[in-house]
């Protein structure tokens, strides 16, 4: 039981302090489920980030999802998800009840206008630290380049680059077994 | 009663088809904007907005917000219950067979690929975060000089966090909660 609640507030820490879309919540994932609780490694975690775009549902949902049954199996992966979900449900009911333009307060503005610099940092840190994890010889480098050009400067879907990286990947991987 | 299996159903549908992050659930909020009278399409607007503005998956923000405007508490809850449901199903079928077949020389060799590919797109996202934070977006637009497009503010700012977590290596939610006073004091 001690780990459910443990598994619910973790995510519920991670839910309550992500701003923007699911790489903002690496940063935190990687601190707290990585390194401090070792429930999963950086590898696992980049391989749920690879199942959750190519599957239905949000991907800060899936990892959660993914973690859980790791742990607990489905008992944790509800506990997880609903630590994931809970601040969003506390947050959002008191912003529709009583702030009619909460985005248009300047205090929120300003505070906001913070956070994404941070986000931007923890963000760059993290990368760097998963290169170091991921990237390791000329394959992983050509791999890497090809995934960031496409997405950051055309429209091709990232469920594309994945399987197309993960094809690429067996073929070469593989052949280099069959030589050595 | 009718309203909760509704916002059930409608939310179970957006978790089941929408593939990829949270913004992938808007073309669905779109069409639900014309098929029922939760919501105005002045509210989903708003409702975006605050979904970026608070903490949280946008998808889940979004879905919690829909329900409360349509069924009260009760709504944002069985809404929220709707978009999870389908994924929570789906990864525990796919973390039952990842946990038995990730050592399989053929699933080892695919993710050695993808690993590196992931890297990739979560830098892509980082990048695209980056140009907005660091730059100034409507400098960029009319091609002014680089020395106006960079906003200063912020880019300083930024390479005073990525010292310090490289150096202390403390909790990132001690950097989000300090950047904000900090946003709040210095007007970022």
């Amino acid at each position: 039981m001690k780990e459910l609640i443990d598994l619910f507030l973790v995510f519920a820490r991670i839910g309550g302090f992500t701003f923007g879309g699911g790489y903002a919540m690496l940063p935190i994932i990687q601190k707290e489920v990585v390194e401090e609780r070792k429930w999963a490694t950086d590898e696992e975690v980049l391989d749920y980030y690879a199942i959750g775009q190519c599957t239905p549902g949000i991907i800060a949902i899936n990892t959660a999802t993914f973690i859980g049954y790791k742990r607990k199996g489905i008992l944790g992966s509800i506990f997880a998800t609903a630590g994931m979900v809970a601040p969003s449900l506390v947050i959002i009911t008191i912003v529709a009840m009583f702030f009619q333009h909460f985005q248009d307060y300047p205090i929120v503005q300003h505070a906001l206008g913070g956070i994404r610099v941070s986000v931007v940092a923890l963000i760059t840190h993290t990368i760097i630290k998963m290169w170091n994890q991921s990237v390791k010889d000329w394959i992983g480098i050509v791999l890497f380049t090809l995934s960031f050009l496409l997405i950051a400067f055309t429209n091709i879907s990232p469920v594309f680059v994945i399987l197309l990286s993960g094809a690429l990947g067996t073929l070469i991987n593989l052949r280099k077994k069959v030589d050595s | 009663m009718m309203i909760y299996l509704l916002l059930f159903l409608e939310f179970f549908k957006i978790g089941l088809f929408s593939i990829g992050g949270g913004l992938a659930t808007l073309p669905f909020l779109h069409q639900m904007v014309d098929k029922y009278n939760w919501i105005t399409t002045y509210d989903l607007l708003n409702m975006i907005a605050v979904s970026e503005s608070t903490p949280g998956p946008i998808g889940i923000n979004t879905a919690t917000f829909v329900g409360y405007k349509g069924g009260g508490i009760l709504g944002s809850l069985v809404a929220t219950l709707g978009i999870v449901a389908p994924s929570v199903i789906i990864i525990i079928l796919i973390a039952h067979y990842y946990m038995r077949f990730s050592e399989h020389p053929y699933v080892r060799a695919s993710l050695n690929g993808i690993r590196p590919a992931v890297v990739g797109l979560i830098s892509a996202a980082g990048f695209e975060v980056a140009k907005l934070t660091l730059l100034n977006t409507e400098q960029l637009k009319v091609g002014s000089n680089l020395l106006k497009i960079l906003n200063y503010k912020a880019i300083i700012l930024f390479l005073i966090i990525l010292y310090l977590i490289q150096k202390y290596k403390k909790h990132p939610i001690l950097f989000i909660i300090i950047s904000g006073f900090i946003g709040v004091l210095l007007r970022y």
